[in-house]
Order: C-alpha cells, then sequence, then structure tokens
C-alpha cells in the first residue's frame, strides 16, 4: 500500500508537471489560438456595448485563476490558461483585439462571491469563471450559452463501493468552499467539508480523510486521469450546471453577439478545439456542443 | 440579524465547535506547555536546546502554516487522524477535528510555555535560596516553594494564551471544520445584505466567550493569590 | 529566576545520570527527526522536481513579490495600528467619562475578535468593490490595524501610566495646558520605550497576514495556495513558505531587541501580548 502510493504521489507529480510544461500558452501549443478579426469594429453596429470595445481596443474579462483546466493563472505569469479563458479569448478576438495582448485584454481574477457585482460595477465586461447560470442570477446579471454541460458527480478511490450519493449518507465529502456544490452535498445527505482548492480535496481523497469529494464531472475528470489507477469519478451527475457567459443586464445586445460567436466557435471547431487542448487531455470525451439559450 | 435568527441551531452548534475546539486544546496545550517549560527550565542541556529551539520555530511561524502541516503534509508521512470518528449527539470528531486541535495544540504549548515560563521567572531568588538554605531537595525546592508561587503568578498570562487560543479556533474554518467562523462566512455568502447584523452576532458571540474565560481566570487570580 | 539555584551543581554521580539522560535525549530527536525525513524521502517529497520551481527565476520573483507584499501588508498595518493605538490609548485617558468608556468598548471589541472574522467582513463587506486582489491586501491592512491597534492602545495607556508621576506634574507647573502636558512631554517619551514593542508586533501582524487565505491568497499565502496548483507540492511549498515566515520574524525579533538596546537600554522589554491575548486581569504592558 505503501509503495504504491508512494508511486502515485511520485506519478501525480510527473502529470501534474508534464501538465505544468506545456501550460504556458501563448508560447507552447496549449489551448487553442485564436486570432483577432481585424475588421470586427466595422460589424457591429454603432451604439452597440460590442461596437464601444471593439473601438477602444481594451477589455476586461472576469476568469478563475484556481482552476486548473478551466481558468489558472501559473505563479510568476500574467496569462491565465484553461477551457473559460479559451472560450473568452474566442470572444475577444470576435470583437478585433488580440485575446493574447495583456495590455489590451484584462484578465480579472473572480471568485463566486464578486462575479455579479463587478459585472454590475462595470469592472469586468464579460465574466467566464464556472458561472453556471440561475434563474436568480438572471434577475441581476446578464447569462447566456451554455458553452458547457456538466453535473455534480463524485470522485472516489479506485477500490471505493460507493456508487452514488446514496452511498454516502451522512459521509464526509470534500469540495470547495463558496461553491454550490457544497450545498448540493447538503441536500443529497453527505456531510460537506469545505477546503480551499480542488487539488486540496483530492489530497484529502488520496489520504483516505475523506472517502470522497464532489464537484462537476469535467474537473474531476481530469483528476481521475491525473491519479489513474487510484481514483475514479462514479455516479450519475446528481445536479445539472449549465455554464454560461456572464454580461452586463445594461447591454443586452451583447447576448446575440455572444450566442452568434459560441456558434461560429462550434461550427469552425475551435470550441471543440479548445474542449480538447484543456479538459481532454485528461481522456474525457469531447462532448457535443450544447443547445445555446435563445436571446429575449 | 433575521439570517442568523432563522438558523440558529446551526449558529448554536458551531459555537460549540468552537467551544470544544478551546477545550480540548486547552487541555492539551496545558500539558504541553507544562511539559516543554519542564524541559526548558530542567537540567538536561539537550532537552534544554530542544525545548527552545522548538518554541522559537513553532512561535515564528503563522498558525495558518502550521494547519497546513497537518492537514496536508502529515498524511504523507503516515501521521494521519482518520482513526478518530467520534459522534456525539450532533456533534461529529472526525479528522477534520482532531487536525484542527492538534494543530492548536502545538501552537499554544510554546505560548503557554513562555507564560509558564514567566510565572517561574517571577519567583523571587531569595525563594528558592530560603528553600535549598534550609536543607530542601530540588524536588522539594520547586514543588514547596517555586511551583506554587510560580503557578499563580502565570495565571494571567496563561489566561491570555488560552484567549488568543479561543480566537485562533477560528483558523480551523479554513480547514473543513464548522465553527463560528466558517457559519459566519457561509451565512454572510449567502444573505449579503445582511452582512453587518451577521458579523455583529458572531462578534459579540465571540466577545462573550472571551470574557467568560478572562472572569475564570480574574476569579482564579483573586483566589490564588498570596495575601 | 535562574535554573542555577533550582538545584545543586551536579555531583559526579548525577553527572552520570546527566550524561545518560543526554544521550537517550539526543538518539530520541535524531531518531525522530530522521524518522520525518526518511518518510517525507519515502513519499517521495525530496524530487527535484518538487523543489526545482523554488529555484526557478520568474517563480522566485513571485515568491520574492509575494514576500513583500506580505511585508507591506504587515508594515502598512503596524504604522495604521500606531495611529490607532495612540488614539484610542490616549482616549483610555481621558477626563470624560464617555470617551473613555468609548474608547474602552472600542479596543475590547476588537481584541476579542478573532482577527480572520475581521478579515473576511474587510473583504466582502468594505472592499468589496476593489479588484479582488487590491481588496484583499486592505482588508488585511484594515483588520491588523484595528486588531493590533487595540493591542497597542493598551500598551500606550499602560506606557504613559508607567512614566513618572513628576514628568506631568512638572509639566503642569510650568504652566502647560494639558494637551500639552499630552504631546510634548507625556507621548514622546512613551513612544520611545514602545519602539521595541512595535516592532515586535510587527512579528504578530506578518504571521496574522497569513488569515486571508479563508476568502483569498495574497501575499506569501497566494504562493501558498497557487504554487501547488502548478507542481503538486504541497509539502514543499509549505516548508518553504513557513521558512520565509520564520526567517523574517526572526530578523524583525533581532531588530527589535537591537532597538531595544539603543533606546531603552537594558530595561525588560515592554511586554506586547502576542496573537491576540486580551488580558483584562492585568495591563497587557507590564515592566
Amino acid at each position: 500500500m505503501r509503495f504504491t502510493r508512494t508511486k502515485a504521489v511520485i506519478a501525480t507529480a510527473g502529470l501534474a508537471l508534464s501538465l505544468a510544461a506545456c501550460g504556458n500558452a501563448g508560447e507552447d501549443s496549449e489551448g487553442v489560438d485564436v486570432q483577432a478579426d481585424e475588421n470586427a469594429a466595422s460589424s457591429f453596429d454603432d451604439g452597440t456595448r460590442m461596437k464601444e470595445i471593439a473601438d477602444a481596443g481594451t477589455i476586461n474579462v472576469g476568469v478563475k485563476f484556481d482552476q486548473p483546466g478551466l481558468g489558472f493563472n501559473e505563479t510568476g505569469s500574467d496569462m491565465p490558461t484553461g477551457f473559460d479563458v479559451d472560450i473568452a479569448k474566442i470572444l475577444v478576438a470576435s470583437l478585433g483585439i488580440d485575446p493574447d495582448d495583456t495590455s489590451k485584454v484584462k484578465y480579472v481574477e473572480t471568485i463566486s462571491d464578486n462575479r455579479e457585482p463587478f459585472l454590475q460595477e462595470g469592472k469586468v465586461d464579460l465574466v467566464l469563471a464556472s458561472y453556471s447560470i440561475t434563474d436568480e442570477r438572471r434577475q441581476v446579471v446578464g447569462q447566456t450559452g451554455p458553452y458547457m454541460l456538466t453535473g455534480q458527480q463524485l470522485l472516489v478511490p479506485e477500490d471505493s463501493d460507493a456508487e452514488g450519493p446514496e452511498d454516502l449518507q451522512g459521509k464526509e465529502v470534500c469540495s470547495v468552499t463558496g461553491s454550490t456544490s457544497l450545498e448540493n452535498a447538503k441536500a443529497q445527505g453527505m456531510k460537506p467539508v469545505g477546503f480551499d482548492t480542488y487539488s486540496q480535496c483530492v489530497d484529502k481523497v488520496l489520504d483516505g480523510t475523506v472517502e470522497a469529494m464532489t464537484t462537476d464531472g469535467t474537473i474531476l475528470a481530469g483528476y481521475a486521469a491525473q491519479n489513474e489507477g487510484q481514483l475514479k469519478v462514479v455516479g450519475d451527475p446528481f445536479s445539472e450546471e449549465r455554464i454560461g457567459v456572464g454580461y452586463s443586464k445594461d447591454y443586452p445586445e451583447m447576448c446575440q453577439w455572444i450566442n452568434d460567436t459560441l456558434e461560429k466557435a462550434n461550427e469552425d471547431g475551435t470550441w471543440a478545439e479548445a474542449f480538447e487542448a484543456n479538459l481532454g487531455a485528461s481522456g474525457v470525451e469531447t462532448p457535443d456542443f450544447p443547445e445555446l439559450d435563445p436571446c429575449e | 440579524m433575521d439570517a442568523v435568527i432563522e438558523s440558529l441551531p446551526d449558529v448554536f452548534k458551531a459555537f460549540g465547535y468552537t467551544v470544544l475546539l478551546f477545550l480540548v486544546s486547552g487541555t492539551l496545550s496545558l500539558i504541553g506547555g507544562t511539559l516543554l517549560v519542564a524541559m526548558r527550565v530542567g537540567p538536561i542541556a539537550i532537552l534544554n536546546k530542544a525545548g527552545a529551539a522548538y518554541v522559537t520555530l513553532v512561535r515564528n511561524t503563522p498558525l495558518l502554516a502550521v494547519f497546513f502541516f497537518f492537514s496536508f503534509a502529515a498524511p504523507r508521512i503516515g501521521i494521519n487522524f482518520r482513526w478518530v470518528d467520534v459522534h456525539i449527539g450532533t456533534f461529529d470528531f472526525t479528522s477534520f477535528f482532531s487536525t484542527a486541535v492538534v494543530a492548536l495544540t502545538l501552537y499554544t504549548s510554546t505560548f503557554v510555555c513562555e507564560a509558564l515560563r514567566s510565572g517561574v521567572n517571577a519567583v523571587p531568588l531569595g525563594q528558592a535560596e530560603a528553600a535549598r538554605a534550609i536543607g530542601l531537595p530540588f524536588g522539594g525546592v520547586m514543588s514547596q516553594v517555586v511551583l506554587p508561587q510560580a503557578f499563580r503568578a502565570s495565571v494571567p498570562p496563561v489566561a491570555s494564551a488560552l484567549i488568543a487560543l479561543l480566537k485562533n479556533t477560528s483558523v480551523a474554518a479554513v480547514f473543513g471544520v464548522i465553527e463560528a467562523t466558517s457559519q459566519m462566512k457561509s451565512l454572510t455568502n449567502n444573505n449579503a445584505d445582511e452582512r453587518w447584523g451577521i458579523f455583529l452576532a458572531f462578534a459579540i458571540g465571540y466577545v462573550v466567550l472571551v470574557e467568560l474565560v478572562s472572569l475564570a481566570a480574574g476569579t482564579l487570580e483573586r483566589r490564588w493569590r498570596i495575601a | 529566576m535562574a535554573s542555577a539555584v533550582l538545584f545543586d551543581s551536579p555531583g559526579p554521580k548525577t553527572a552520570a545520570r546527566h550524561r545518560i539522560y543526554t544521550v537517550v535525549a539526543a538518539v530520541v530527536l535524531m531518531l525522530l527527526v530522521a524518522w520525518v525525513l526518511k518518510r517525507l524521502n519515502d513519499a517521495g517529497q525530496f524530487a527535484y522536481e518538487l523543489w526545482e520551481p523554488f529555484v526557478t527565476p520568474n517563480i522566485m520573483q513571485a515568491i520574492g513579490e509575494a514576500w513583500l507584499d506580505t511585508l507591506s501588508m504587515a508594515g502598512l498595518s503596524v504604522l495604521g495600528a500606531l495611529v490607532f493605538g495612540v488614539v484610542f490609548g490616549v482616549a483610555k485617558l481621558s477626563d470624560h467619562r464617555p470617551v473613555r468608556w468609548a474608547s474602552w468598548l472600542v479596543v475590547e471589541f476588537f481584541r476579542a475578535v478573532p482577527v480572520i472574522m475581521l478579515m473576511i467582513f474587510a473583504f466582502y463587506a468594505v472592499f468589496n468593490s476593489m479588484s479582488i486582489e487590491r481588496g484583499a491586501y486592505w482588508s488585511v491592512v484594515l483588520a491588523l490595524t484595528v486588531y493590533n491597534g487595540a493591542v497597542l492602545a493598551e500598551v500606550f495607556r499602560a506606557g504613559i501610566n508607567a512614566l513618572p508621576k513628576g514628568q506631568a506634574e512638572a509639566a503642569y507647573a510650568i504652566g502647560m495646558r494639558k494637551s500639552q502636558v499630552m504631546n510634548i512631554v507625556l507621548l514622546p517619551q512613551a513612544v520611545k520605550i514602545m519602539v521595541p514593542a512595535i516592532i515586535s508586533q510587527m512579528v504578530v501582524a506578518l504571521k496574522d497576514t497569513s488569515l486571508i487565505l479563508i476568502v483569498f491568497g495574497v501575499g506569501l499565502t497566494k504562493i501558498l495556495k497557487q504554487l501547488p496548483l502548478s507542481f503538486n507540492n504541497l509539502v514543499p511549498t509549505t516548508i518553504v513558505i513557513a521558512l520565509l515566515y520564520i526567517v523574517t520574524n526572526l530578523v524583525l525579533t533581532a531588530i527589535a531587541s537591537y532597538a531595544q538596546k539603543k533606546f531603552v537600554g537594558e530595561k525588560e522589554m515592554l511586554k506586547v501580548s502576542m496573537v491576540g491575548e486580551a488580558d483584562q486581569n492585568q495591563s497587557a504592558a507590564t515592566f
């Protein structure tokens, strides 16, 4: 047991490293390489927010900095990487702004608590930060998409018999504080334990402190692949998360532009490319592009 | 305040965890601090140095880092608290609670040690000299003359260390224990418009606990005061 | 009390026994250290890849910047705490009862509430419209300012009270007004003897900056949170960051004792309670 764990730790380290090694988007191959649309500014109607941004040539985008695979900023780097970030880049590029030029695109770190206020106060123009579309949020901000569907699942040790929340009633299950995953876990009869990052939770599952961790299946699949033979994802999703793009309610015209751009990214394959580059390495099959909500 | 009142059972339970963390780690810290101070004033030079090194090291480390060690590093070297699995009523005492107790105890012990040491130092030299002069051996000097006085003199600083511990239990919120601070954080996240009220309610909870501890310390100090 | 007074100089038998104890203790301690190192080694924690980031230039630079952030948060909050401490310390000595009571209430409140709660509150309710990193930074500064300020207020009050009575009496005798007595005679002397205490309060502040992790990592805590995400090196990162804190604190402590010698002479240092000691039984400052 000890031997395997030691090996596993080294293997994990190696994997993380190899992931990290190709993690410098912009210089290396990871992530999609999107080019700014040269004549974007002329394609938008006057008076729209898109036209304003395109003319100004600068934009602020809220992304996560601490979620490898979705939105992650490596220590010592000023360019975040991940699926959310790549989708953001596609949107930014369609406005004629070079998404890799950090003097023009400011990737602002957002956490669960500040996404709505930042949009309402105009501190960011777009939010792509594993932002689930919910009715409550739509009351205060604009949300469209989804560009990814995911559901909450469980990550358990390979030798665990648990097959779903029903096998973990009253058991401690790890997730990240400030996320809806914790509340869902509680609603499912499990005892949620909150930690700071997902990798800390993975640690807790690996060392046997908790029997499972729970969050979006896409994130879990990545960890399962990193720790092959040690961890596995089980159970049907017991919640549905529709990950979308957040924008300010003051500019409803942005909705159609976002939808069109996402649709285009689906058709020309950049969406699938982004998924594979960021989440596909973990052995997850690229899903179908989700159906977009219509704009009002 | 509505949010606090609605979830009053949860709030009380959270403060229950705070108090339990305090009582368990407080008791263990008193024991640990006494052991450390014995190492530091005893005649074995190497234990002296080891004790001093430990105290210096831990006192200058953020409590959060101590928690990090026992949460993440210790399991990798085979120190874990998975075997702790006690449930009393609605309270769960599992690895998270025990990890918090261990981190808090190892940290607070150094402060208790220093407090006790200042107590020993507060006993006038003449007391020990006089005790020696009437022929008491080391054990007698310590148990009959020095320690009783040192113990009294160190009530206020030890109380300070324990009050600090009471407040430091809040760090467990970062490491999976749903005590008062953790509960406050989730309440404010869900009821953003009531932040001031929620904060005040929990702050008062802590103030009351702190006052209780210092009241108890004050009573002890008066009772044990040398006339 | 010198421990030498507590026991006789050991005779030959006792000395021999002590030697045995020493050897046993040394062996036990060494075994303990060796065991920890071995287990870490078994777990592959000494693999070069896990430590490589700490000698990688851009990451070293990031750690350096984070360290400066931590240091400046602690520094700013101690400066703020000084102002807070002077104001409330003096207010606690006011001749007006309401002023005295109000400042007592404020000081007691901030000494009793955990710093981590103050940080959470500042982060969500005070600096919530700043960029998140700035918000976290200023939350740390504010929370530590009011907390350490409350501690220093108590030190200050005691410091002024500890000055010889004759100082104030002489000042009144030559016709100074109340504010002049405080500002020209009492405060300068109190501040002078407080200098080392202020520096050692910085040690407390420096350690407490890490608590912001509950809402967001900033300064060295950010490294603690983010670096292991890239390199899966939680154990090495924790060790390196903890060492950074310890070394910084030891340097600060050394400065404090130097300052004590220079400003106060050999007198015992003003005791500032560590990490939130709020002893209401006796004043926090004793000579």
